[in-house]
């Protein structure tokens, strides 16, 4: 009897489950409103940057709504969740395609937003990632992709010459996370790094999603290395850190852009005290966003790491939309690479024949007491 | 030498705890022979119950140091083991007389099930703490290099001997180990002797969901960043542990999972750090090869 009653309350919720994703569908279809999506990593490890993505896409959508939306139409968004994995992102892609998204303000991984858009190319639709730097993803030639962030070349070579500059003749261990993102963006700073004439003492891979680095820890303490470049995201970035400070090693963790985020400092404690990465200059220091950043704390939300450039990133879509006169996703591809500059809450942005910013800026930031600041 | 000593201290404290989970793997398999899945879950389960237990404490001001830890600990391994007597109760023990794949699905599906409650529940995010044991001593120093010890090291060393010293006890020496052994070697004989073998089997439960339950505490304590994911990876390592030791056998896991840890760590030391788990799993396949019980199982328990 008790099983029996069971069975029917969880065939009951599974019922309302379906009916109400089913309403939600309808109400969508009704109203001929343009759907667009944000993907990213809803779950997993890199939730943190998802919700980042998620906040940027909500705000922009709700206030181009409230100015009356695009051409006419009202903005109704749409969450994927690729959760940074390849395999994921792709079915995601093929899921947010049948469902005739307009425009895609993602992936966050490079991972990710770069098998998604061979999908998103081939469904046509349009894709603006705000965080995916790996240079491949506008590389690859697709019509339909453009990033609102820089590229891990140019990151890479404004932190290998500043090692090479500020640390000189210090021990440098690069390490990265195999990942698209990770392992781009740690070659490219070898690279430069070489090029400024200093050798790094160690290069080596780390497996993800792992906690226990303390083997990898005692080796770069047994090389002597002082200074770790992690080409990876936060998590094991903090706790690369966090067991070498344990260890008693007095090292400086430099990062790329995917350690703007608060969880890194609640990952490596007081151990993230002085650790640098690049990212560009901060986006909520700009004029162009004052009016934007005041209506996110208004919310309570700290539009810190990619919400503003996932803003931009569906502000700009709008824009050349309008422009356009047409939704079309090829329409509004070559109006977003010739009609530029677009005024954004970034300031003004204008895209290259790739889909790249033209004048991206990386500058060094610094952890400090729970906060970060540029240097 | 200074740097095989550090990497030998890095490879205990983290072959201990595989260890320690790789005891409830091992002690289920010998009691029923099923391997049960969602145990990896129940050591995540554990390390998010310690984390609250470890909030409620610290944030009430009540208790501080070494007694807050106790008292985690013991929260924790309770409420653990009740989740694992729960599993047990929904999920395996109705389909007792049901042929052998049936409880291994329903342990997958229970796996599936805590993770997706543990995301639901506590969210998708990472949780991290601040470090609470800290400290440690330098025991060595060569040249610039120092071996450090930490007291967090040292804790884990410690915690894993003492416990792993009660239930050698529990189960060679008392009435409730000879009970569990009886099951193990024959259920249906021992319920015939007047052996309550579902309180047996679920005591075993609860013990291996205890022993999860300090394995996650420790895990929380010396790392600091759980998510509801962690169960896979560790829980796949200690399974492997158990395997290596000869799974059914108690002090088998505890050196399974010590070795897993050593493989790992010293290959991380000398050779490639990306292929650290390669080398583990090629060991793990070379000693089936060899000795198929793994290295300290019984050949004549007849089980598969």
């Amino acid at each position: 009897m008790q099983r029996r009653q069971l069975l029917g309350t969880v065939a009951g919720l599974t019922a309302a489950g379906v009916a109400g994703l089913g309403a939600g569908r309808d109400a969508v279809a009704q109203s001929g409103t343009l759907r667009i999506a944000s993907v990213g990593p809803m779950t997993g490890q890199y939730a943190a940057f998802g919700a980042q993505l998620r906040a940027g896409a909500e705000q922009a959508v709700i206030d181009l709504n409230a100015a009356g939306g695009v051409l006419g139409q009202q903005l109704a968004l749409e969450i994927g969740d690729d959760a940074c994995d390849p395999r994921q992102a792709v079915s995601v892609a093929n899921q947010m395609a049948s469902r005739q998204v307009k425009l895609i303000a993602g992936h966050f991984c490079s991972g990710s937003s770069i098998p998604a858009s061979k999908v998103y190319a081939e469904e046509g639709v349009l894709q603006i990632s705000p965080a995916s730097t790996n240079p491949q993803y506008t590389d690859a030639g697709g019509w339909n992709t453009f990033r609102t962030c820089g590229r891990d070349d140019q990151q890479g070579k404004v932190a290998g010459a500043y090692i090479a500059k500020t640390f000189a003749g210090k021990k440098v261990a690069i390490l990265h996370d195999n990942s698209a993102y990770g392992k781009g963006l740690a070659d490219e700073t070898k690279k430069s790094l070489n090029a400024a004439g200093t050798t790094e003492t160690v290069y080596a891979a780390y497996t993800p999603g792992e906690r226990d680095y303390s083997a990898l820890v005692s080796r770069l303490k047994s090389s002597g290395v002082e200074i770790i470049y992690v080409g990876g995201y936060h998590t094991e970035a903090g706790l690369i850190l966090r067991q070498a400070k344990e260890q008693g090693m007095p090292v400086t963790l430099i990062g790329g852009d995917a350690l703007v985020t608060n969880e890194f400092w609640q990952i490596a404690g007081a151990a993230g005290e002085g650790t640098l990465m690049t990212f560009a200059s901060d986006p909520r220091k700009r004029p162009s966003a004052a009016e934007v950043v005041a209506r996110f704390r208004a919310k309570n939300v700290d539009p810190e790491g990619y919400v503003l450039y996932t803003y931009a990133a569906v502000q700009i879509w709008a824009d050349a939309a309008k422009k356009a006169n047409s939704t079309d996703p090829e329409k509004v591809s070559e109006t977003l690479k010739s009609g530029g500059p677009w005024n954004s809450v970034l300031g003004p942005i204008s895209f290259d024949s790739k889909g790249d910013v033209t004048v991206p800026d990386y500058v060094f930031y610094v952890w400090k007491n729970g906060s970060y600041g540029e240097v | 030498m200074a740097y095989a000593l550090q990497q030998l201290i890095n490879g205990v404290s983290l072959g201990m705890i595989y260890g320690l989970i790789a005891i409830g793997y091992t002690m289920v398999y010998g009691i029923i022979g099923m391997i049960n899945f969602a145990h990896g879950d129940i050591f995540m389960i554990g390390a998010f119950l310690s984390l609250i237990g470890l909030l409620l404490i610290t944030s009430g001001g009540l208790l501080d140091g070494p007694g807050a830890i106790v008292l985690v600990l013991a929260l924790s391994m309770a409420f653990t083991a009740l989740y694992g007597w729960t599993v047990e109760r929904l999920a395996y023990r109705p389909l007792r007389g049901s042929f052998r794949l049936a409880p291994l699905i329903s342990a997958i599906g229970m796996s599936i099930v805590l993770q997706n409650y543990v995301q639901v529940s506590q969210g998708a995010r990472v949780k991290p703490i601040e470090p609470v044991v800290q400290g440690g001593f330098t025991i060595m120093q060569e040249g610039t290099f120092a071996v450090q010890l930490s007291t967090m090291q040292i804790l884990i060393i410690l915690t894993t001997l003492v416990i792993l010293a009660i239930f050698t006890w529990l189960v060679t020496r008392t009435r409730l180990g000879r009970a569990m052994r009886a099951c193990e070697q024959d259920r249906k004989m021992a319920s015939l002797l007047g052996i309550d073998t579902d309180r047996t089997i679920s005591i075993t439960f609860v013990i291996g969901a205890a022993l999860a339950a300090v394995a996650g505490t420790m895990y929380l304590l010396r790392y600091g960043v759980i998510d509801f994911y962690i169960g896979f990876l560790v829980g796949v390592k200690a399974f492997t542990a158990a395997v290596l030791g000869g799974i059914g056998s108690l002090p088998g896991a505890v050196l399974g999972g010590l070795l897993i840890g050593l493989i790992e760590t010293f290959w991380s030391a000398y050779f490639s750090v990306q292929y650290k788990d390669v080398a583990a799993f090629s060991i793990l396949i070379l000693t089936l090869v060899f000795m198929p019980t793994g290295l300290l199982g019984r050949a004549e328990v007849e089980k598969v």
